[in-house]
């Protein structure tokens, strides 16, 4: 960063550190590692969506040549896990029950993966089948049958109900009150790249693991418990990961049957997971079931909204708990809701468990509100974008639900979706192309274009076990080479947080990307980073990497004034020297500032941490929502459909995203590319459903995902609002984007044929029932009809803080005041 | 039962003793070493395991070693030159083609069978060409940019491909 402020390295399109090698397959993910002596080890998984299991017989397949180790529970300590503290219901091998076709229950240890698979045909599990429950409906009906003992209810997860203000005074009082039904089907991150863990149960009694994980941390605060290790002799190391979107930030089975195998074997072991055990094992998006009801003045601002929602939450709790306060608590922060209420239910059932996917938990409601919204439009004759843009939220104000938004860059993602799209002219034109009659081998094409609007967190505000310590820790050490070496705990999943690291440090040490040294996540080294999830690492890293960066400039600082007899105060950081702008040629090569900085400091090696600012609602459930800023995006969907087939073509997507500030616009663009891209997927194909227990589809054939030739031109625009709490202002941009895309889908259609698709993905058979409703002068409309019998418990009333100011705006601890 | 194979790599000769059932991309990760050819279903369904058989691009998961000796395989780790990346990688590279880069070895080879046969393809015809790699992280944009460069620049300096 120079004297001026000006930026040299942010804003910038540089390359990733890590493009290179993953240009000429040089990266080495978690499956890609060989050690010697190296096991092979693979997991028996259930068959039966729900049974106990009366007894396990491993005998045959330990006899097996070539097998090395066979475990089932009864090896492992038993005790349950979960990565909430609230839902300790996991076990990696299951000892009593199966809850889901694909739960573990035995693991092999062999010479080769083939011999491994073998000994697992081998081995013999008695088990007595249950019934299983496979809806959220079929959970309800049958208490008795109960697939968990803990939770609010007989297969009742989680029960959340939070009231802001009176809602039904507020309804009385509208010109227009719209109640509606949606359902958003479940999906799954498909990764390209497969889980895979190798562990290393050393001859010191100490274990390695290295895996695919968004979040080496947690796993090593969990593992010490599941294997009864002392965490102190547990080293975990993220391998770059090949695709995350959420789906791979639990602990899972296989990484600890791994260890547990290469403790018994005295051999590392690895574990790689098929694809059809990834459908499995995800955690991908719930199904969400939710009614909206919504009260309206007649000029379109919202006096009130009521949001009840039913997650599917399969077969265990992993994030569920947070999930679901997600499906209400986000949602107040884009548009003006005076008084607002939330009443969530998590349902078990014996399908795989449901957790965070790309949005965790956002994108559902995001669907309904942006739907109804566009339905209120037509009713009260308003132009859907005008009605947006006069209902924003303010910046700097709260919401109902005591969220604190900083900048809104909404209004204006809107203004730039709206004229590239040349939204009002295609509106217009559009509505009024009348299919004229053609002959039958002709095809019957309508065009249509819609609009959603949407926000995202840039990180969690709290962490997901309740501590004071930095939610991201930076160590930056400065060698005498004049290359510096960051250490953190973020994993790169390849949305570039290994790059930012090296980006933000470069610009406030006037040096290159190229020589800042971005150690992998490895908690024997880096300080803790909590993981890749709820869009924090750009934000909370960059804070903590500026902060530690910082305080080394200053330390080199010092030296190179006294060398240069001159005020610390004059020294600037550029073109990889040290030195006095106005006598740039006295200024000291950067290695030989480190030199003399290291002369006068000793070692140069300076920490930085970030926690985000303490703006959690004084109530219970305040803790899930709050974030340091939310980033905002709006996108206009052009489509055309065939009546005929009832398939969709996108012609073209115009998306607008609020990043706050590009610290790189390549890897935002990609980021926001990649998001509309995943949005399209689950708009349009993906649903991760099953039949008699099993999935319908677990491959990459069936399980539809967009192509090439599925996946229209995206046109993307930045918008940069400066965040106050954001590294030089940068916000979130790898989940928002993919929130509006959806809802402007469903808007699309129903703009080109008339039909209201109140249910994703929007399938051609469901585009020509709904026409077929249409012709025969019914309600064109698809989606759910009926709600699950389902009583929410008494709503904790909480005043509505909608309009007050915001407060501690960057205030936050660690944050060093002389920096 | 195992065979012996002679397999043409990257230039290299290389002989080998395989089990007959083993399939060219495991023999390429497991037996050669060659890491950079990825799997994401080893049943032929997302292109993440392509290589090259003279030079038309073949999914190593469902090829058979024995049906392929002679032909010159290309897998990643063949794609640069004496030190030089292809052009492909460059651009892929400059323009954040490669997210999280898993399926990013099979997507250079499949287009750099396309640039071989069509040096200036349009954007269409690139989209069919890559319509067999999924890739889940960069909704292809940045891909189909990096491909349109690389034809580009290849054109520029005469077409090598």
């Amino acid at each position: 960063m120079s004297d001026k402020g000006q930026f040299t390295v942010v804003g910038q399109p540089l390359p990733k550190i890590d493009a290179w090698a993953k240009v000429t397959g040089e990266t080495r993910y978690a499956d890609d590692l060989v050690l010697p002596r190296m096991a092979h080890g693979k997991l028996l998984r259930s068959s039966h969506a729900h049974a106990r299991i009366r007894g396990i017989d491993t005998t045959r397949a330990r006899a097996l040549p070539g097998v090395y180790a066979v475990i089932t529970g009864a090896d492992l300590p038993r005790v349950k896990f979960g990565i909430l503290p609230v839902s300790q219901d996991e076990e990696a091998l299951c000892t009593e029950k199966v809850r889901m076709v694909g739960d573990a229950v035995a693991a092999v240890a062999a010479v080769d993966e083939a011999t491994a698979e073998a000994a697992c045909r081998l081995i013999a599990v008695d088990y007595e089948a249950l019934p299983a429950l496979m809806s959220i409906q079929e959970s309800l009906a049958h208490p008795d049958v109960r697939i968990h003992e803990y939770g609010d209810g007989p297969n009742v997860h989680k029960n959340v109900a939070l009231q802001f203000g009176d809602v039904e005074q507020a309804f009385t009082a509208s010109h227009l009150v719209r109640e509606d039904v949606f359902f958003f089907e479940g999906n799954t991150h498909l990764p390209m790249e497969q889980h895979a863990a190798v562990a290393h149960f050393g001859p010191d009694g100490k274990l390695t693991l290295w895996s695919s994980t968004q979040t080496p941390h947690y796993v090593h605060r969990l593992l010490p418990r599941i294997l009864d290790l002392p965490g102190a002799h547990i080293r975990v190391i993220a391998a770059p990961v090949g695709g995350g979107f959420g789906g791979k930030l639990d602990p899972f089975a296989h990484e600890i049957a791994a260890c547990k195998l290469s403790q018994l074997t005295g051999r590392p072991v690895k574990i790689a997971c098929t694809r059809e055990e990834v459908f499995y094992i995800h955690r991908g998006r719930h199904p969400v079931l939710m009614w909206m009801r919504t009260g309206f003045t007649k000029d379109g601002d919202i006096t009130g909204c009521h949001l009840r929602t039913w997650l599917d939450g399969g077969a265990y709790g992993s994030y569920g708990v947070a999930s679901t306060f997600y499906t209400g608590v986000i949602n107040p922060v884009t548009y003006k809701i005076p008084v607002y209420k939330f009443e969530g239910a998590r349902v078990f059932t014996n399908k795989p468990p449901c957790g965070p996917k790309r949005g965790h938990g956002t994108p559902q409601p995001r669907f309904a509100l942006e739907c109804q919204l566009d339905k209120a439009a037509e009713q009260l004759g308003l132009d859907p974008a005008d009605l947006r843009k006069r209902i924003l939220q303010p910046p700097f104000t709260k919401t109902a639900n005591h969220l604190t938004v900083t900048t809104i860059g909404l209004g204006e993602c809107i203004d730039k979706v709206v004229e590239a799209s040349g939204w009002q002219d295609k509106r217009a034109r559009f509505a009024v192309a009348t299919v004229t009659p053609k002959p039958l081998w002709r095809q019957r094409k309508r065009k249509g274009i819609g609009l959603a609007g949407s926000a995202y967190m840039t990180g969690a505000g709290t962490a997901i076990y309740w501590n004071s310590m930095p939610h991201s820790g930076v160590i930056i050490r400065a060698d005498r080479s004049g290359g510096v070496s960051i250490l953190c705990g973020a994993t790169d999943i390849g949305q570039g947080s290994d790059s930012i690291l090296a980006y933000l440090p470069a610009e406030v040490l006037g040096i290159e990307p190229k020589d800042v040294h971005v150690h992998p996540a490895d908690t024997s080294l880096t300080p803790v980073d909590l993981g890749s999830y709820s869009s924090r690492v750009t934000l909370m890293c960059g804070v903590a990497a500026i902060q530690a960066a910082t305080r080394l400039r200053a330390a080199i600082g010092r030296a190179v004034a006294a060398k240069l007899q001159v005020a610390p105060g004059q020294i600037a950081f550029r073109e990889r020297k040290v030195g006095v702008p106005d006598d740039w040629d006295r200024a000291v090569p950067f290695a030989q500032a480190v030199e003399l900085g290291e002369a006068m400091h000793g070692v140069l090696a300076f920490p930085g941490s970030y926690a985000p600012p303490r703006r959690a609602g004084k109530y219970k459930g305040g803790g899930v929502g709050p974030s340091p800023c939310y980033s905002y995006s709006a996108c206009v969907v052009e489509l055309t459909v065939d009546e005929d087939t009832g398939w969709i073509e996108l012609d073209d997507v115009w998306i607008a995203h609020d990043v706050g500030r590009a610290l790189n616009p390549l890897l935002v663009e990609g980021q926001v590319e990649g998001s509309v891209y995943m949005g399209i997927g689950e708009a349009l194909m993906e649903g991760q459903v099953f039949r008699k227990g099993l999935h319908k589809h677990p491959s990459l054939l069936e399980y539809k995902s967009p192509t090439t030739l599925e996946t229209p031109p995206i046109h993307t625009f930045l918008v940069e609002t400066d965040d106050p709490e954001g590294p030089f202002g940068a916000k979130e941009a790898g989940q928002g984007p993919l929130l509006p895309v959806i809802p402007a889908i469903a808007n699309a259609v129903y703009h080109a044929i008339g039909v209201r698709m109140d249910q994703v993905p929007i399938t051609p058979d469901m585009v020509l029932r709904g026409l077929e409703l249409k012709r025969q002068g019914k309600p064109a409309r698809i989606g759910p009809g009926t709600l699950p019998l389902f009583t929410f418990k008494e709503p904790l009333a909480v005043e509505s803080a909608f309009g007050q100011p915001a407060d501690a705006i960057a205030v936050r601890p660690f944050a060093d005041p002389t920096a | 039962m195992k065979t012996r194979v002679n397999l043409n790599i990257n230039g290299e000769s290389r002989d080998l003793l395989v089990p007959v059932h083993k399939t060219l991309l495991e023999v390429l990760r497991e037996d050669l070493g060659l890491i950079g050819t990825k799997h994401g279903c080893e049943l032929g369904e997302c292109g993440t395991c392509t290589v090259l058989i003279d030079g038309a691009p073949t999914l190593s998961c469902l090829a058979l070693p024995a049906d392929h000796e002679g032909p010159v395989i290309t897998t990643v780790e063949g794609l640069a030159c004496a030190g030089e990346l292809h052009p492909l990688q460059r651009a892929f590279a400059e323009l954040g083609a490669a997210q999280c880069g898993y399926c990013t070895p099979g997507i250079l080879l499949t287009a750099r069978a396309l640039l071989a046969d069509e040096p200036q393809p349009p954007r269409q015809r690139i989209r069919e060409a890559l319509a067999g790699n999924l890739c889940r992280c960069t909704g292809y944009t940045k891909i189909l940019d990096a491909v349109e460069l690389a034809a580009l620049r290849m054109a520029q300096a005469g077409g090598r491909t």
